[in-house]
């Protein structure tokens, strides 16, 4: 005889599916299961800078900041447009020594250095990557993992830019309030805007060139352009970030252009949950406070990083956000089969 | 004179470095992005046993070599197999491992001229008034041995044919019976042997660095774009241009500029041909 089993299944909870629809505006319950997360997020992100004790934590709040604008450029890049990028550091170099150099070499103010760093770069970025556009396959990878090695191995070798001291005595930004919250709104408002982008009309673009290039290119779009467009809004977050980070120490240098940025934003896309958006800036809060703990040995970061990647992958592929989505929104029940 | 000769040195150098990339991809179009670790893992692994435990240099390459494919066919095993047909995951795992290989010897200290392997054999010949050390001409040999010998393995071996079977047309490999889990482990073992054997003969000519990971890593990718990805003749001579290349950049730029020859090298074939010189019957599917 067989023995009854039981297996779980999932149905939506009431509040989901009432707040699915035009009733979501029709009580208070409704409305704060939609925006609760949403608002939770928001405001988490702008009180952290009152709440943290002292000016150490609040620096790595500007890094949270910094690694976690990375993180959703990087997600929107690699889980929307499908390309896997695996050299987010040299968009932060590039953006970090465009601003740097213009404000070493002709003093002009950070109001002026971090736009133009941040615009010039992400085009420079764009231009730099372009070839390998037209292409299916690793080649994006693969190119964008070799730019910043090449690059911090030119200016070691020849002393450009700086060389290995970098350069020094930039002028730095105003004080540690507006740092902190300059870097964490501008990080909320390319979260929440990007995640309506991949909503719009061209996230459905960015999506099926991810999933199907052909039918993109039946309907008459040009994919390398769509590729491109996706690349320089990636690139702009990553630029900013360099820029901002240069002004930050009033420093400029091959740190910018080092592994750290690029497997930091990986690792937090794995671990926030990848596809999400807004699960990369949770990845980011969760993970740089935890590699601050390590920050005594310096090297382990990297090997941290690096297993958590392929513990995600491997045994948590949906990461933090798709799993809380999932018991916020749904519940399980035991069924007899 | 010495031009020609030590690009051919070089050439086969690369070959050795590429052949074991190209393999893995070729067979079971995984990047395998740690292949620039398990390079410098054969040779931490040598030098370790070597050095401190003191075992049998001929030993202790041994040992080296069958933890590197071991290595090798782990990753597939125990990772790769799991995220096979995911793109982002199946780079970013191989990446992470890479990495966590790499920055694990870091961590370790392996820096510093102590740590390299000995040569096999001391003394200099003079090749038409070239002099060539003997290690170099090992180089040439084992190159020679081993991209003969994958030649014969691929085309004449059961096992073999069956990696070629199915680098052509997986399905069809699949209904006439070829395990195809089995032929990517075999592929990723095989792969990092091939690299393990790179490292075993290259590393007494300069010292293990953690660099160097990443170095062989882009020329490995360097030679097998230009060849064309997952092209083995591709890959064998693609790294004839390579090997002359960089020794031109080295005789008439400086070393470090060898990173952005192999760049822009990259960048050229992807605009002209992005298929590589060798991969024609991928071009279709490559192109969007």
């Amino acid at each position: 005889m067989i023995g009854v089993s039981e297996r779980k299944k999932r149905i939506d909870r009431g509040v989901k599916v009432r707040s699915d629809t035009i009733y979501a505006v029709s009580s208070l319950k409704e409305l704060i299961f939609l925006s609760g997360p949403r608002l939770g997020l928001i405001l988490l992100m702008l009180f952290l800078p009152v709440i943290v004790p002292g000016l150490y934590w609040q620096r790595v709040l500007c890094l949270i900041g910094v690694y976690g604008l990375l993180a959703v450029g990087l997600d929107f890049l690699a889980n929307f447009a499908g390309l896997n990028c695996l050299g987010m550091a040299f968009f932060v170099g590039t953006g970090g020594y465009i601003s740097g150099m213009l404000n070493a070499a002709f003093q002009w103010p950070t109001v002026v250095t971090i736009p133009i760093g941040t615009i010039a770069g992400a085009v420079i970025c764009t231009f730099a990557l372009l070839p390998t556009l037209p292409l299916r396959g690793v080649y994006f990878a693969v190119i964008s993992f070799i730019y910043p090695l090449m690059f911090s191995r030119i200016i070691a070798a020849t002393g450009l830019f700086g060389g290995t001291d970098g350069i020094t005595g930039l002028s730095l930004l105003p004080n540690i309030w507006f740092n902190q919250y300059a870097i964490l709104s501008l990080t909320l408002i390319s979260t929440f805007g990007l995640r309506r982008l991949v909503n719009e009309d061209i996230g459905l673009v960015f999506r099926g060139i991810k999933d199907n290039d052909q039918s993109i290119r039946a309907s008459g779009m040009n994919v390398t352009f769509y590729k491109a467009l996706a690349v320089f809004i990636t690139a702009l977050m990553g630029c900013f970030s360099g820029a901002y980070l240069s002004h930050l120490y009033g420093w400029v240098g091959l740190s910018l252009l080092a592994m750290d940025f690029s497997i930091f934003p990986l690792a937090a896309v794995v671990v926030g949950g990848p596809g999400t958006i807004a699960g990369p800036l949770i990845g980011t809060l969760v993970l740089v406070p935890a590699s601050e703990m390590l920050r005594s040995f310096a090297g382990l970061r990297i090997i941290f990083y690096s297993m958590l990647i392929v513990l995600f992958i491997l045994f948590w592929s949906e990461g933090l956000l798709n799993w809380a989505r999932r018991k916020y929104e749904q519940l399980e029940i035991l069924v007899r089969v | 004179m010495d031009l020609v000769i030590y690009g051919l040195i070089n050439r086969m150098n690369l070959a050795l470095i590429a052949i074991g990339f190209a393999m893995a991809y070729g067979v079971s179009r995984l990047p395998n992005f740690a292949h620039g670790a398990l390079y410098v893992l054969c040779a931490c692994i040598s030098w370790l046993l070597l050095n401190q435990m003191g075992i049998n240099y001929v030993v202790s390459i041994a040992i080296a070599l069958t933890t590197t494919t071991l290595m090798g066919a782990l990753i597939y095993q125990l990772v790769l197999k799991r995220v096979r047909g995911m793109p982002f995951s199946e780079i970013m795992a191989s990446f992470a491992i890479g990495m966590a290989i790499l920055e694990a010897f870091r961590m370790a200290g392996f820096r510093g001229p102590q740590y390299s392997l000995p040569k096999f054999a001391e003394g200099v010949v003079e090749i038409l008034g070239v002099p060539v050390d003997w290690q170099r001409i090992i180089i040439i040999g084992a190159g020679i041995l081993l991209v003969s010998g994958l030649w014969a393995f691929t085309h004449h071996t059961r096992i073999g044919l069956g990696l070629r079977a199915i680098a052509q047309d997986e399905p069809a490999a699949l209904m006439l019976g070829i395990n195809c889990d089995l032929a990517a482990t075999l592929a990723l073992g095989i792969g990092s042997a091939l690299v393990g054997m790179a490292a075993v003969v290259v590393v007494p000519l300069g010292t293990i660095t953690v660099e160097t990971g990443y170095e062989v890593l882009i020329f490995a990718l360097a030679v097998c774009i230009v060849g064309g990805l997952g092209s083995l003749l591709g890959a064998v001579t693609a790294s004839f241009i390579w090997g002359y290349a960089q020794i031109l950049t080295v005789r008439f730029l400086a070393p470090h500029y060898q990173v952005v020859v192999a760049m822009a090298g990259i960048i050229i074939i992807l605009i002209l041909r992005p298929s590589g010189l060798f991969g024609s019957q991928k071009e279709l599917e490559e192109r969007v």
